[in-house]
């Protein structure tokens, strides 16, 4: 049973009366990026944003330094360093972390704080655990001082000092008003900290420390600020990216009752308002109203046509690509095999669909030399130094009010942040503090898609029958270079968003080599739930089904041959099996099975599918999945996010589809663009399998186990292969006729 | 001309013209922020409000049609979160982004006020109107057959 903290609602609060608050503060800088890397602490006028504050009344008050969009890293990450500090959990106050990437940036971003890629837990595990364990030994070394006994004959138990010896006892809270800050951090060595079966939180599944809010409305996202003065913009955007506005015929707009001002912006039109009504119904009266240049890259751009041309290119081998990864010679034995098997498959466009339209409230001082931001968003980082950038001010002069974030799904985490720059813009414009919203129209037309990706895969067995030789090559849309070009140059210009999951670690497979082809068609791109691997995986799993086929094995057990050598790779793949029973017979249903190791998380997941022949319907009845992300830190939450993951990869894997003509994008809405609703999902049935590994993500890695599951017992039961996602009832019944 | 109605039991009026959605007027006007924008189209849900006692797409409703009506809103479903399905939501430890979630209960408190013991088919059925793009479903499911057994 979750344990409830009702410490969230006054926490947003406490971030102004901490600073200079009694008691004691640790400031750490992680992964020794910054001078600063040493505990500090200070009983009265703190500078230094801290990560732990104890005031004197025993409440402990951390900062969150991840984001909050549903995945649970706002509790998860303070309650690491809770673990370690043996702290009292109902006495904690979680606090977003200012943006000051040299104490809160995210080590496996380099830095940057950034909450992405379901590695929040995985890259501050360590470092929070070490730094909770530090400030645990500042409190006992004065406990120690104070009651005149060596430290050694102490223990904590949640928030108390304990001397076994005389019985006496000393809170958090007593240590906080006496202490002594030593100025360098004491050492704590990995053998020092606990043990996983001394953990009192991590494991135990606490209660999310917003959950409570978001029952009653009283959760606040980014969309639900006002702030006084406040007026509402919208923008009508360019159809097209790289377009500019040309001629704007504002007259319509500026006669509704409440629109204040129709302003020209570098990337669209601006509608400033009243009333948000109001703004919503100028961008609409723009409609037929603005011109557009006929600049940037995706004019005259058609998927359908773009996709074919993708396809031809990854199958001709004379085109040119470049490696993306090689192990072996594959390009030699390749041409030795006994027996080579080639395929191809398709991914379509795909939106994120974030339920939060997206939206910011800025606030441009008169001066336009300080600017106040309300947003969800999935980078602090981001989130200031690009409105800081346009003013031509420093990032320490951007004031950032994290909230809540109604999904993000990598929609918000973007260098230029789209989604909060034009509420600056239209800020500093009219002089007053604006909410700029996007209707769902504006979301879906001016998205940021999973690629479209063509793959073209072969594989070569030798006369025994072994697989050997693995070539992959993969014609997708760029990522990284439109997403992050920061990201990009530092990464040595290599776009691991699109090709993320091409590798197929855990199965022995000696000779590999994955070719990317690298495609810009100018359409919108980021990362998306599953990144690449959504797509390489549905290529690489299904394909590996087909093998199985084609050798004639059961495709659980060619698997488990090839994964002997990965003993935690097998265990989820037989557990899955077991869940599903595998080898029993269903009447008019089916199984497929996939396996993937997504960033050390291994995932494992079954399908089991029935057809309607005659509208070409699949329906998914069950989907299994066994996961192992190591040490589990909030167990029901990595179901939950293992639950969410399934949908979120059944909607690529069943309907969802963005297509562009002339550059633009088709689809507008829910009507045309088609996300899971309750009756579509199956049972899920997930299994956690706890191990003390260092924990890895859960956000994210089941996303990609439906589409090649799915496309696998769709083969079983009719023998014919679902090749593109999404398996909408066209495309399954041309595949029938086949 | 004002409009006046009554939401979570207490008179409101609003000056907005008679074909603003009502999602606005309570999101903006009345600061009643837990009703959510997330389609405009009917699609989604997140908007969900009761009408004199039925689910209504607040999106979907002109302020002028809520003339004299009574409007409930997440905000006004209890005084204290005490509601069962608040606790069952909860309990089954529902929300995620939870953006979705003031119209997930809002549709699944016009069920049970209905339907008291729905059947399983009978929560699919009644929730697939609202999207959540999290896709906690599955607890959904569980939280409002929890709430559906307390008494």
């Amino acid at each position: 049973m979750n344990k409830h903290n009702k410490n969230f609602e006054a926490s947003l609060s406490r971030r102004q009366v901490m600073v200079g608050a009694l008691g004691m503060t640790f400031a750490i800088a992680l992964g020794g990026r910054a001078d600063a890397a040493v505990l500090t602490g200070e009983r009265i006028g703190q500078t230094f944003s801290p990560w732990v504050s104890i005031a004197p009344d025993g409440t402990i008050t951390i900062m969150s330094a991840a984001t909050e969009m549903g995945q649970g890293s706002m509790t998860s990450l303070p309650l690491i360093i809770a673990e370690e500090l043996d702290a009292d959990w109902s006495k904690v106050r979680i606090v977003p972390a200012p943006p000051i990437d040299t104490i809160y940036g995210n080590p496996g971003f380099g830095g940057m704080m950034y909450t992405a890629g379901s590695n929040a837990v995985t890259s501050y595990y360590i470092p929070l655990r070490t730094m909770g364990a530090q400030v645990r030994r500042v409190l006992l070394d004065n406990a120690a001082r104070k009651l005149g006994v060596p430290v050694e004959e102490l223990v904590t138990e949640p928030s108390v000092v304990v001397h076994a010896k005389s019985g006496r006892k000393l809170s958090y809270g007593d240590i906080a008003a006496i202490a002594e800050i030593p100025a360098k951090a004491p050492e704590i060595k990995p053998d020092q900290l606990k043990k996983p079966s001394q953990f009192r939180l991590i494991g135990k599944d606490v209660m999310r420390v917003e959950l409570p809010t978001k029952v009653n409305g009283s959760a606040q996202y980014g969309i639900d600020i006002q702030v006084p003065g406040m007026l509402y913009g919208t923008v009508l955007r360019a159809p097209i990216e790289g377009s500019v506005p040309n001629k704007i015929d504002d007259a319509k707009a500026k006669a509704i009752d409440g629109v204040t001002s129709v302003v020209r912006l570098p990337h669209g039109v601006g509608v400033v308002a009243q009333t948000a009504w109001a703004a919503f119904a100028g961008r609409q009266a723009l409609l037929d109203a603005v011109t557009w240049t006929r600049t940037g890259t995706a004019w005259g751009f058609d998927s359908d046509k773009g996709h074919d041309a993708f396809a031809a290119s990854a199958k001709n081998l004379k085109e040119a690509a470049r490696d993306w990864s090689a192990q072996g010679n594959a390009r030699g034995e390749i041409q030795k095999a006994a027996n080579l098997v080639e395929a191809e498959y398709r991914c379509d466009y795909a939106y994120h669909a974030q339920m939060e339209p997206l939206n910011a409230v800025a606030s441009v001082s008169a001066a336009g030399d300080t600017v106040e931001i309300w947003a969800g968003t999935q980078s602090q980082t981001t989130a200031t130094e690009a409105p800081a950038k346009l003013l031509g001010i420093p990032r320490d002069r951007v004031k950032l009010h994290d909230l809540l974030m109604g999904g993000g799904f990598g929609r918000r985490g973007n260098r230029d942040v789209d989604f909060i720059v034009d509420a600056v813009m239209l800020s500093k414009e009219i002089g007053k503090p604006v909410k700029v919203m996007w209707t769902r129209e504006d979301d879906v037309h001016n998205g940021r898609f999973r690629p479209l990706s063509a793959h073209y895969l072969r594989a070569g067995f030798d006369p025994a029958g072994k697989l050997t030789t693995w070539h992959h090559r993969v014609a997708a849309d760029r990522i990284t270079p439109f997403m992050d070009p920061v990201r990009f140059q530092a990464g040595g210009g290599r776009d691991g968003m699109v090709m993320a999951g091409t590798d197929v670690r855990g199965y022995d497979i000696p000779h590999q080599l994955v070719e990317q082809l690298y495609r810009d068609t100018g359409v919108r791109t980021n990362p998306l739930r599953g990144i690449g691997v959504t797509a390489n995986k549905f290529a690489t799993e299904a394909f590996m089904d087909e093998l199985a086929y084609k050798r004639g094995v059961d495709p659980l057990a060619f698997r488990l041959e090839l994964l002997k050598g990965t003993p935690r790779a097998q265990k989820v793949v037989e557990r899955v099996a077991q869940m599903a029973e595998w080898g029993k017979k269903r009447e008019g249903r089916a199984l497929g099975l996939a396996y993937i190791d997504y960033s050390g998380s291994q995932v494992a997941g079954i399908a089991e599918v029935s057809l309607n022949r005659a509208t070409g319907q699949i329906k998914v009845h069950n989907f299994w999945c066994a996961i192992d992300c190591g040490v589990a830190i909030q167990p029901d939450n990595i179901v939950a996010q293992t639950e969410g993951s399934i949908v979120y990869g059944l909607g690529m894997t069943m309907s969802e589809r963005i297509s562009i003509k002339n550059g633009a994008v088709e689809q507008s809405n829910f009507y045309d663009y088609s996300l899971p609703r309750m009756n579509e999902v199956p049972e899920m049935h997930v299994e956690l399998i706890q191990t003390d590994n260092h924990p890895t993500g859960a956000g994210q890695m089941s996303t990609p186990l439906i589409a090649p599951a799915v496309s696998s017992a769709f083969a079983a039961l009719t023998g014919v292969r679902l090749r593109h996602t999404p398996f909408t009832p066209e495309r399954v019944l041309a595949a029938l006729k086949v | 001309m004002a409009t006046n109605f009554i939401v979570n039991g207490k008179p409101a009026k609003t000056d907005a013209p008679s074909a603003t959605p009502l999602l606005w007027v309570i999101r903006e006007d009345l600061k009643l922020t837990g009703t959510k924008f997330g389609c405009g189209t009917g699609l989604c849900g997140a908007c969900m409000v009761h009408i004199d006692g039925k689910r209504a797409f607040s999106c979907q409703t002109q302020v002028s049609e809520v003339a004299g009506k009574s409007i409930t809103t997440i905000e006004g479903l209890s005084p204290d979160s005490s509601h069962k399905l608040q606790k069952a939501w909860l309990a089954e430890s529902v929300p995620q982004c939870g953006y979705c979630q003031s119209g997930q209960i809002m549709s699944a408190a016009d069920l049970l006020k209905n339907n008291p013991k729905p059947t399983r088919e009978q929560i699919v059925q009644h929730m697939s109107t609202n999207i959540c793009r999290c896709g906690t479903y599955k607890r959904i499911v569980r939280a409002v057959e929890r709430a559906s057994k307390e008494a």
